[in-house]
């Protein structure tokens, strides 16, 4: 869907992306960074509007530096600030821009009317943007980037400035995008949190650099592990489990055991059994994204070096 | 209330579209039509359509009552001819050109609209061409309405019908030359000042500020008897530009006191108002190279 090689862009007085290489697959993919890291820069270098200093990217095939154009027609963009005049209904605005993108004229008013539904605006759309709050504004810009029905959609920031109710909505609204609409969504926020929530690929970038690259599944799935604890002699039901070839670490009371393929479970409970030891609680532990941060120092040396 | 939306739309599907994608001529034409409807405040805020409909009202309402002058008193010519009505009303064609540059472009800067457009396939020279264009046809509509009700007039009243039809072509030729110039020096200053009323402001200053500046030094230099001086002062002002354009190219009644001095004069003129089209267009087109998506 989005590939990038070695990308790099450097402004008179700072370095936005540096030698940055990531495969970005089809799906909801979060693109988390802290502000500055370089997600926006990112974005305008593959709509094509920003040429990059070095490196190649191409988005749909098509090369960032020569299709521009061709890659602006199978995108739509949310920009991160507010771009709506106020003195315009949604509907009319989201119909010029409509046309904007090539939509001949009765089918720019049909798909208008069809994206504001599905965004979630209703009687509203007829009036003057210049009333609506602020998570109805949210909504016209998404819609503005689906008129034309895009193969893949980039939204910056789409969540900001949004309570904690519309966050869940807009969430919401973006994966379904990905999913019943079946358009590919590269969503950008600083906040992991809400982005593991609905993508199933997750990367992040700090300082222009590639820090991790991955399925959300790879990350939260695999990881999957169990969480024991007993009443005593933790240390030798470490060492039965792993002398039974299970990965088992003992930290603090509890102990950590991965799942694997399932075993684990009835293998807890027979050594437990065999130790003759109280079982106080066994339950799963879901790693979430945010742990990705733990090893960041380690990850970014290895980005930069394969870079 | 969240689940039931969802619901609903969970009913309706999402479509795909699979009609046709207009490639980039038909986007620059949707652009021109919206701008164009734009300047009168078409598809916009009922507030929006005061300013335009009302100037092109203003406009018109002396060639109605000229029209009616000459049919009542029987008159053997135009009382006003065709292309003196622009200057002769200019204040109402300048102050247009005040609100509606800034409607026309300061808003999208503003407003960052831009960043909108140009993630769509349209291009930044795409943008000012569509622009442009719209801008010269909404003052070509302010401009040529007023020569069609004067020429109508004239018509009602039998005035020789020939000898009218001319006038009123070369006043309508008139006419294109004010309007590709003025919406240029219009949609230039408008372009960099994204504060519409700092926009208007400009836009005044230098449309009418330099006639008045102009008209005051061609009085005085010919008080002195420098003719001269008097003519080739019009190419400091716009309407005195292009007034002395048609003066020697469509042998129109000069405005000013003196019109461009013979051949040469006449080609400083043409060549001066040529410039001044090119350097803002260059500048305009320089200027949105600039702009960056937000």
């Amino acid at each position: 869907m989005i590939t990038a090689q070695a990308l790099t862009k450097r402004f008179p007085r700072v370095t936005a992306l540096d030698s940055l290489t990531v495969e970005v697959p089809p799906g909801v993919v979060g693109l988390v960074g802290a502000n500055g890291a370089g997600k926006s820069t990112l974005i305008k270098i593959l709509l094509g509007l920003l040429p990059p200093t070095s490196g190649t990217a191409s988005v749909l095939g098509l090369d960032v530096v020569t299709e521009g154009d061709r890659i602006r027609e199978q995108v739509g963009y949310m920009p991160e600030h507010d771009v709506l005049p106020p003195d315009v209904s949604a509907t009319e605005l989201i119909v010029q821009l409509g046309r904007l993108s090539g939509l001949p004229k009765t089918a720019a008013r049909e798909r208008t009317a069809d994206t504001l539904r599905h965004v979630g605006l209703y009687e509203e759309r007829y009036r003057p943007i210049g009333g609506y709050s602020t998570g109805m504004k949210q909504r016209v810009k998404l819609a503005q980037a689906l008129v034309h029905d895009p193969q893949l959609v980039f939204l910056d920031e789409p969540t900001n400035g949004l309570d904690p109710a519309g966050r869940i909505d807009m969430l919401g609204l973006i994966r379904r995008i990905g999913t019943e609409f079946g358009i590919s969504v590269l969503v950008t926020s600083h906040l992991l949190g809400e982005l593991e929530q609905i993508s199933d690929h997750i990367v992040v970038i700090d300082g222009g650099r590639l820090l991790h690259s991955s399925s959300t599944a790879a990350v939260t799935g695999t990881r999957e592990r169990l969480l024991v604890e007993v009443t005593e002699r933790p240390e030798a039901l470490v060492a039965a489990l792993v002398g039974a070839g299970v990965t088992a670490t003992l930290s603090g009371r509890m102990i950590e055991v991965e799942i694997g393929d399932g075993v684990a479970y009835d293998l807890v409970r027979d050594r437990v059994a065999d130790l003759g030891v109280g079982l106080v609680r066994i339950e799963q532990r879901r790693h979430r994204i945010a742990e990705i941060f733990r090893a960041v120092p380690s990850e970014a040396t290895v980005a930069a070096d394969v870079g | 209330m969240s689940a039931d939306q969802t619901g609903v739309i969970h009913d309706i599907g999402y479509r795909h579209y699979t009609g046709p994608r207009l490639g980039r001529g038909a986007i620059v034409r949707a652009l021109f039509v919206q701008s164009l409807r734009g300047a009168y405040g078409l598809g916009r805020s009922a507030k929006s359509k005061v300013m335009p409909i009302l100037l092109l009202v203003i406009m018109c309402v002396p060639a109605l009552v000229i029209a009616a002058v000459v049919n009542g008193f029987k008159l053997t010519a135009q009382p006003v001819p065709y292309t003196r009505y622009a200057v002769v009303l200019l204040a109402v064609v300048a102050i247009f050109v005040a609100a509606q540059s800034p409607q026309m472009v300061s808003r999208d800067l503003r407003f960052r609209l831009t960043s909108l457009y140009f993630s769509r396939p349209l291009g930044r020279l795409d943008y000012v061409l569509a622009k442009y264009a719209a801008m010269v046809c909404a003052l070509l509509l302010l401009l040529v309405s007023p020569l069609v009700i004067l020429y109508g007039g004239g018509l009602l009243a039998r005035l020789p019908a020939g000898a009218e039809t001319r006038h009123f072509l070369l006043g309508a030729v008139g006419a294109v030359f004010f309007a590709v110039v003025l919406a240029a020096v219009g949609l230039l200053i408008a372009a960099f000042t994204p504060r519409r009323g700092l926009g208007v402001a400009a836009v005044i200053a230098v449309l009418l500020v330099t006639y008045s500046g102009v008209s005051v030094v061609q009085g005085i230099a010919q008080d002195q008897g420098q003719d001269t001086v008097a003519a080739y002062a019009g190419l400091f002002s716009p309407f005195t530009l292009v007034d002395g354009v048609q003066v020697w190219l469509l042998n129109a009644r000069p405005s000013s006191p003196v019109g461009p001095p013979g051949t040469t004069g006449g080609l400083v003129f043409l060549a001066t108002t040529l410039a001044l089209l090119a350097g803002s267009f260059g500048l305009l087109v320089l200027r949105y190279r600039k702009v960056s998506i937000s």
